[in-house]
């Protein structure tokens, strides 16, 4: 009894857990996390700093290389961590299966969406 | 027998209506909370680049949609920032393994809100700047 809980088991042994994902979720999330440290003030201080001005002021500043670089590193960054973030909610409130699968899949299937829409427009507005 | 099972003499706890939350498990659901409310906040930007990327007719509908309320909004997404990112740093350190006795965490977690406040207030002021200017 005492030798069955104490030996190692076969998901301790391979590392990778029921999941067969490891830590991997875990550290993404911390990744992503340190990655919006430096690249969140940036985009809030884009936005704050477009506040009130007109369109064509807005689209040359979000065109410009660098702005344009942030606000794409900002889009990878934070819809990859809401999805991870949203993903643990879902799982713990979701109980029944079928509905935590579907659940799961429009989730990733809209942050993909979104997240496309978002860094494509500002990568036109960076080849405009 | 049936007395007893009528009136429940021992205590009902925690009840929920009269349980006010410790700052610690208060602090928790706020940061998953605040993460929700901008994982919604992504919906808007993804609509404010596209809307960009589109053209001055496409950049002028979201304008007017967000108008009304588009301030308020504005200083939501900055507040609940503000409190992810700071809290978010807490979340870093205890991963590190420090701050993780229940005194220390609970100072960690006022630095937070003071971290928070401050920061709040900074953001607020600069967006007001610009919005003045």
């Amino acid at each position: 009894m005492s030798k069955s809980t104490s030996s190692p088991s076969l998901k301790t042994a391979r590392g990778l857990g029921s999941a067969k994902e490891g830590t991997d979720h875990w550290w993404m999330q911390r990744l992503s996390a340190i990655a919006m440290m430096i690249l969140a003030p940036l985009m809030i201080l884009l936005v704050i700093t477009l506040i009130g001005e007109d369109y064509a002021t807005a689209a040359t500043k979000i065109g410009s290389p660098f702005w344009g670089g942030v606000a794409i590193l900002f889009v990878c960054a934070s819809f990859y961590h809401a999805h991870l973030g949203l993903q643990v909610v879902i799982e713990d409130y979701i109980g029944n299966h079928a509905a935590r699968l579907a659940t799961l899949l429009v989730l990733r299937g809209v942050l993909i969406v979104l997240g496309l829409i978002a860094a494509l427009s500002v990568l036109r507005l960076m080849l405009a | 027998m049936t007395e007893q099972n009528t009136t429940v003499q021992r205590p009902l706890s925690p009840h929920l209506q009269v349980y006010r939350l410790p700052l610690l498990p208060l602090m928790s659901i706020t940061h998953r909370v605040t993460g929700v409310a901008l994982a919604f906040g992504t919906l808007v930007l993804a609509w404010w680049l596209a809307a960009l990327a589109t053209g001055p007719g496409a950049y002028a509908v979201f304008s007017a949609f967000m108008m009304p309320l588009g301030g308020l909004a504005l200083l939501g997404w900055m507040i609940a920032i503000a409190y992810h990112f700071c809290n978010g740093i807490r979340h870093l350190i205890w991963d590190t393994g420090h701050a993780l006795e229940l005194e220390s965490a609970e100072k960690a977690g006022i630095a937070v809100l003071i971290g928070w406040g401050i920061l709040s207030v900074a953001m607020v002021a600069l967006a007001l700047f610009f919005w003045a200017t």
